[in-house]
């Protein structure tokens, strides 16, 4: 079963504990004073696989409050990353998370155009980059255990278990407490679903989500058209030949003699 | 050494210095990057794609179709009245995805594994496609001009095999060119949500592909009027009258398949907000589709006929449309999904200059001393071209 992670951003009181786990587990470095995870100026980078954002918004009761945003890679349940990917170095795993294969890649960045939500971000310090983004923890997904992100979450935010059954789970608390929640699971139907889905109670794109993404899977689009290409490229081989055997006769017959389709020196 | 039974000869001249120059701080700027990295680029992760990606890539993939469009013309259709243009066309676009595969080699941030798509399959990746379509054209080129260089330096045995491969060569080439030119616009079908829906469809392939089969010819033309410019050659009315035809019905057709796309996909009113974006796509369609056509079909259907001077400038039009198409695809229909600015740096500017230099310079070199234009015979010990005064060849060039 493919896991995912229910994020409810009504209990996130923006502690960061999390982006510390995941700095400490993937061993990122530190740049707070640069490249922060905490705060109304945290962006995802390199080095920042997860980050916490505050937003100032105004909340059911008419008070303007605060809230607080745990972003990461969603995982995508059909990746535009992966498909994009040129040599296979972004790849769905079974259990949920997409991971990139460092040895693979190339650095064509295709993935980073190609991905909705801009997630996968570039070492553009270094001399080889890397592809930079989270992996879901995989190795502890793998072996049954949460990302290192929620284990460490004091309010339990963010709660890990197979997707298709969170997703119930998320409608079944929207139904239970319809005026707690805005009735929107992000990520339930994004870009047909990701892993990575989310309860709040204000509108998602206050919160930095974009929520303009197409409703349908990526790939699929390209799909359409890649997999119909082995076909053209077989019919139009052989009708270029047949219009070129045919014109070759009809020269060959114009001028009497041997055809004059040689090299270019002809 | 000799070539074709002459000494090598480059003539040097102002221009040659200057692109010489250019040519040397590009050697300079490889090595820099190479070692360390993207850092001289203003590439970040808003704007993972810059100026290589467009000029050496898109465009210059687009620019180099004259290669398989008037090998195809030639060699499959049959017709013989272009036959002054193939071996230059083969030439640039030789010469052109070389380019390309060095440009796009420059982009890679893991350059040293440029190697890793031949074993390791992203078999659902356009990129693939593109990258195995475009190696393997390549060599396809490479075959293709052969037979001029081994005949150059006197192998004719092997210029004569390379010369009985013509056919599948060119039919080869052409299969091959169809699958990537339409990747180039399959690439961005990803992109939906991001590329504005000007640029955006699932047209993307087939518009790509019109575009690059009308501008090719119209490359060949340009190529062809500064060439007879720079080396005196006589300009062949009858083969750049056709090309132009061809690429006027091409671009004819692609105009309605782009306006056609545009009012089914309720895009005509955005293409008429007078936006920013708006602008740049009406620009595009100007320059590159409307009034080309306009001037196409006034001769055609006036009944006149298309003098030098309108045909290249036809050719002109149509080549800085397709320009600004690929450059509306990769920045302006993309700013919007990227949020902030992008302009390239200094050492991504002078990357490409210098990369086009060298290209010009080999391609100088290369018409200078081998068998490339008609009308170029060193070893023929007669002017064949009347136009052409005796040792005043290469004087501006």
């Amino acid at each position: 079963m493919s896991k995912g992670v229910l994020v409810d951003i009504t209990k996130c009181f923006g502690c960061g504990a999390c982006t510390v786990a995941c700095k400490l587990w993937n061993e990122k470095k530190y740049d707070e004073v640069n490249k922060p995870t905490l705060g109304e100026k945290a962006q995802l980078v390199d080095i920042n696989w997860t980050v916490v954002s505050k937003h100032d918004v105004t909340d059911t009761a008419g008070q303007s409050a605060w809230r607080f945003a745990k972003k990461q890679c969603l995982h995508c349940v059909d990746p535009a990353c992966a498909s994009s990917c040129l040599v296979g170095a972004l790849r769905k795993t079974p259990e949920g998370p997409v991971i990139y294969h460092p040895d693979l890649c190339v650095g064509c960045r295709y993935c980073m155009v190609a991905c909705p939500f801009n997630i996968p971000k570039y070492e553009w310090e270094k001399s080889f980059p890397k592809i930079s983004k989270c992996q879901m923890c995989s190795s502890r997904v793998a072996a049954g255990e949460q990302p290192a992100c929620i284990a460490v979450c004091p309010n339990q935010v963010m709660q890990f278990g197979d997707r298709d059954a969170l997703v119930k789970e998320a409608h079944q608390r929207i139904a239970a407490e319809p005026r707690r929640y805005v009735n929107h699971v992000f990520g339930e139907t994004e870009v047909g679903g990701t892993a990575w889905i989310y309860l709040s109670d204000q509108p998602f794109d206050r919160l930095g989500y974009k929520t303009s993404v197409p409703k349908e899977s990526l790939p699929a689009f390209t799909w359409q058209i890649l997999s119909k290409l082995p076909l053209i490229l077989v019919a139009w081989t052989a009708m270029l030949s047949g219009i070129y055997f045919f014109n070759k006769r009809r020269h060959a017959l114009a001028d009497g003699k041997q055809d004059s389709t040689g090299g270019p020196q002809a | 050494m000799t070539i074709n039974g002459n000494r090598i000869s480059f003539k040097m001249t102002p221009f040659r210095l200057v692109l010489i120059a250019f040519s040397i701080v590009f050697v300079g700027i490889v090595f820099y990057r190479l070692v360390t990295g993207l850092k001289l680029t203003n590439l970040n992760d808003a704007w993972p794609w810059g100026l290589w990606i467009f000029i050496d890539v898109k465009l210059g993939v687009a620019l180099a179709a004259g290669g398989f469009t008037t090998a195809g013309i030639y060699y499959v259709l049959g017709v013989k009245k272009v036959k002054s243009v193939v071996k230059p066309a083969i030439l640039t676009a030789w010469l052109g995805y070389c380019l390309v595969g060095f440009g796009l080699l420059m982009d890679l941030g893991r350059w040293y594994g440029w190697w890793h798509p031949i074993f390791s399959w992203g078999e659902h990746s356009v990129m693939f496609e593109l990258y195995m379509c475009v190696l393997l054209y390549t060599i396809v080129l490479t075959c293709e001009f052969a037979p001029v260089l081994f005949k150059g330096i006197g192998m004719i045995k092997i210029s004569t095999f390379f010369t009985s491969l013509t056919a599948p060569l060119v039919i080869g080439g052409i299969a091959l060119s169809t699958m990537h030119q339409s990747s180039l616009g399959s690439m961005y079908v990803l992109t939906l949500g991001k590329l504005n829906e000007l640029w955006w469809t699932m047209l993307l392939p087939v518009l790509y592909y019109t575009s690059a089969v009308a501008v090719g010819p119209a490359m060949v033309t340009c190529e062809t009027a500064l060439a007879g410019r720079f080396f005196r050659h006589e300009w062949d009315h009858e083969a750049m009258t056709f090309l132009a035809k061809w690429s006027g019905y091409i671009m004819t057709f692609y105009a309605v398949l782009r306006f056609t796309d545009l009012a089914v996909r309720n895009q005509l009113g955005a293409l008429f907000a007078f936006d920013t974006v708006s602008l740049m796509c009406l620009l595009e369609l100007g320059i590159g589709t409307i009034l080309p056509l306009l001037f196409f079909w006034s001769y055609k259907l006036g009944g006149k006929v298309m003098t030098q001077k309108m045909i290249v400038r036809n050719a002109v039009l149509l080549v800085l449309g397709v320009a600004l198409n690929r450059g509306n695809v990769v920045f302006t229909g993309m700013a919007k999904a990227a949020g902030e600015y992008y302009f390239p740096s200094i050492g991504e500017l002078f990357l490409s200059i210098g990369l086009i230099s060298v290209g010009i310079l080999i391609y100088l070199f290369i018409v200078e001393n081998f068998d490339v234009f008609p009308a170029h015979r060193h070893h023929a010990g007669e002017t064949a071209n009347q136009a052409r005064p005796e040792g005043a060849s290469c004087v501006q060039a």
